[in-house]
C-alpha cells in the first residue's frame, strides 16, 4: 500500500506528513497529525461533527480524500483560540450554554466561523442555514443559534476577528 | 479493504485507466465514494481522479449552459448564468456538502439523493462523456440505463435555459427543517404559449430508484390552462404508473398518498 507525502497548513502551521492511499482527512488529522478536535460521527456526511475549513470553506473531513488537501490551508477547532484567549465564538458558546454533550460543538464552531468570516452580521435564518449540515441531539439548536448571533454582535462591537 | 488512488492530469488518461482497471470507480467530490469506502464497500478497490481544469468549467453555449461534471453545488449557486438552478443546488446537503458534491456525482446518486438530477431531468439536460464524440445522451436515456454508463466518465452536462424562469419550479419535501433528506422531490417545467402549457415536463426524485418523469401528469397538463381544475386533475394522477419505493424515511403507501398534495402545492405556488 503506497504512502504519499503531503504538505499543508494546519491552523497556520506547516505540516509535512505521509498519507495512506485512500485515507480520509479526518483520519489523517486525528491519527496522523494528532489533532483530535474534529470528531468522527457518522462517516457518511450526515452529522457534520467532522467539519473542518479548507481554504476557509467548510468541508466534511470524513468524506475528503486526504491527498486532495496538498498545499491547502486547513482550520480545525484547535486553531480557534489564541493561547489562553478563546475565540469569540467559543466564549459565546459557553455563555449561551450552546454545548451540552459537546460532540457536535467542533463542527458547529467551524460552520459558524465560515459564516461569520463571510458575513459578519448574519440574520437568524442565515445562521440556521449555515449550521443546517450539523446535527445536535442535545440542545434543540436554539442556544447554538443564539450563541452564533451573540458572537457576531460581540465581534462587531470589538471589531475583533 | 484499503483503496488505491490514481490521479491523472487529463480526463482522457483517467477514462482509459478506468476502462482498463477492474473494480475501479471515478472519484469526483467524494460525498458518495468516500462514504462507501468508510462503510467498507468492497465493490471497488481503486479510485481514479482527474485534475483536468476542463472538468470544472461553466460555459454559456447556444443550446444552454455547459457545466463541467466536477463543478460543485456551491459553484452552481454562485454563477450568474445558473441562477435558475439555485433552488435545486441549494436543496443538496448543508454548506459543507455543497462545497464538495459535484454535478457528475449527483447523476449517479441513488435515491433518496440526487435532487439536482431531478431538475436536470425536467429541463431536458444532455450528458456528454469523456472520449466519446457526438452529442452524448439525453438525461432521460441516461437515467433509464444508468448502470450501462458506470465505466464512462461524464465530462459535462448541458442544461437548456428555461425560456421563462418562472416556468421552472422545484420543491424538496423533507421532514426536517430547514434541511433533511428527501421524502420526495418534484420539479416541473411548464412553458406556456398563448396561456396554454406546451411541452409539459414533470419529474420526481425519491419516488423510484432514480429520478423519473411523471408522464401521466405531463399528458394531463399539456395543452391546458394552468387553472384549478387542471391542477386538481394533475394532482389526482400524480402517482399514475409509478410505484414509489419504501425506505427508512417513508413507505411506498405514504409517498403515494402525499405526492399529489405536494404537486398541487407546487403548481398553485403554495409555499408552506
Amino acid at each position: 500500500m503506497a504512502r504519499k507525502p503531503l504538505q499543508f497548513q494546519l491552523n497556520g502551521r506547516h505540516q509535512a506528513v505521509f498519507t495512506d492511499d485512500g485515507q480520509n482527512l479526518l483520519d489523517l488529522l486525528r491519527r496522523g497529525v494528532g489533532d483530535l478536535t474534529p470528531k468522527y460521527g457518522c462517516g457518511q456526511g450526515t452529522c457534520g461533527t467532522c467539519t473542518v475549513l479548507i481554504d476557509g470553506e467548510p468541508h466534511l473531513s470524513c468524506l475528503t480524500l486526504a491527498e486532495t488537501v496538498d498545499g491547502r490551508q486547513i482550520t480545525t477547532t484547535a486553531g480557534l483560540a489564541e493561547g489562553a484567549e478563546l475565540h469569540p465564538l467559543q466564549t459565546a458558546f459557553m455563555d449561551n450554554f450552546a454545548a451540552q454533550c459537546g460532540y457536535c460543538t467542533p463542527g458547529m464552531l467551524l460552520a459558524a466561523k465560515a459564516l461569520l468570516d463571510r458575513n459578519p452580521s448574519p440574520t437568524r435564518e442565515e445562521v440556521v442555514e449555515a449550521i443546517s449540515g450539523n446535527i445536535c441531539r442535545c440542545t434543540g439548536y436554539e442556544p447554538i443559534i443564539n450563541a452564533i448571533l451573540d458572537a457576531a454582535g460581540r465581534r462587531n462591537q470589538r471589531r475583533y476577528g | 479493504m484499503p483503496v488505491r488512488v490514481e490521479t491523472f492530469d487529463s480526463l482522457d488518461a483517467a477514462a482509459s485507466a478506468l476502462r482498463s482497471t477492474r473494480s475501479a470507480r471515478f472519484f469526483g467530490g467524494g460525498t458518495l465514494l468516500m462514504r462507501a469506502a468508510n462503510h467498507g464497500d468492497q465493490s471497488f478497490d481503486t479510485l481514479i481522479r482527474a485534475r483536468d481544469p476542463s472538468f470544472r468549467h461553466i460555459r454559456s453555449e447556444s443550446e444552454g449552459v455547459s457545466i463541467g461534471a466536477g463543478v460543485t453545488m456551491k459553484e452552481i449557486i454562485a454563477h450568474r448564468d445558473l441562477s435558475f438552478l439555485i433552488p435545486a443546488a441549494q436543496a443538496v446537503g448543508g454548506p459543507a456538502v455543497r462545497n464538495m458534491a459535484t454535478v457528475g456525482g449527483n447523476l449517479y446518486a441513488n435515491s433518496p439523493y440526487g435532487d439536482l438530477a431531478v431538475a436536470l431531468l425536467v429541463l431536458g439536460a444532455r450528458i456528454e462523456f469523456v472520449g466519446q464524440g457526438g452529442r452524448g445522451v439525453e438525461i432521460e436515456e441516461f437515467m433509464r440505463d444508468r448502470d450501462r454508463h458506470q465505466g464512462s466518465i461524464v465530462r459535462a452536462v448541458v442544461v437548456p435555459r428555461p425560456r421563462d424562469p418562472s416556468s421552472f419550479r422545484f420543491v424538496k419535501v423533507s421532514r426536517v427543517k430547514p434541511k433533511g433528506i428527501s421524502l420526495l422531490t418534484i420539479a416541473t417545467y411548464l412553458p406556456q404559449s398563448g396561456g396554454r402549457i406546451r411541452g409539459a415536463r414533470v419529474a420526481y426524485g425519491a419516488m423510484g430508484p432514480r429520478p423519473l418523469r411523471a408522464t401521466a401528469v405531463e399528458r394531463l397538463l399539456d395543452g391546458q390552462y394552468l387553472d384549478s381544475a387542471t391542477i386538481e386533475r394533475a394532482a389526482a394522477a400524480a402517482c399514475d404508473g409509478i410505484e414509489p419505493r419504501t425506505d427508512s424515511l417513508a413507505s411506498s403507501w405514504y409517498r403515494r398518498e402525499v405526492v399529489g398534495i405536494h404537486l398541487k402545492r407546487l403548481l398553485t405556488g403554495d409555499r408552506r
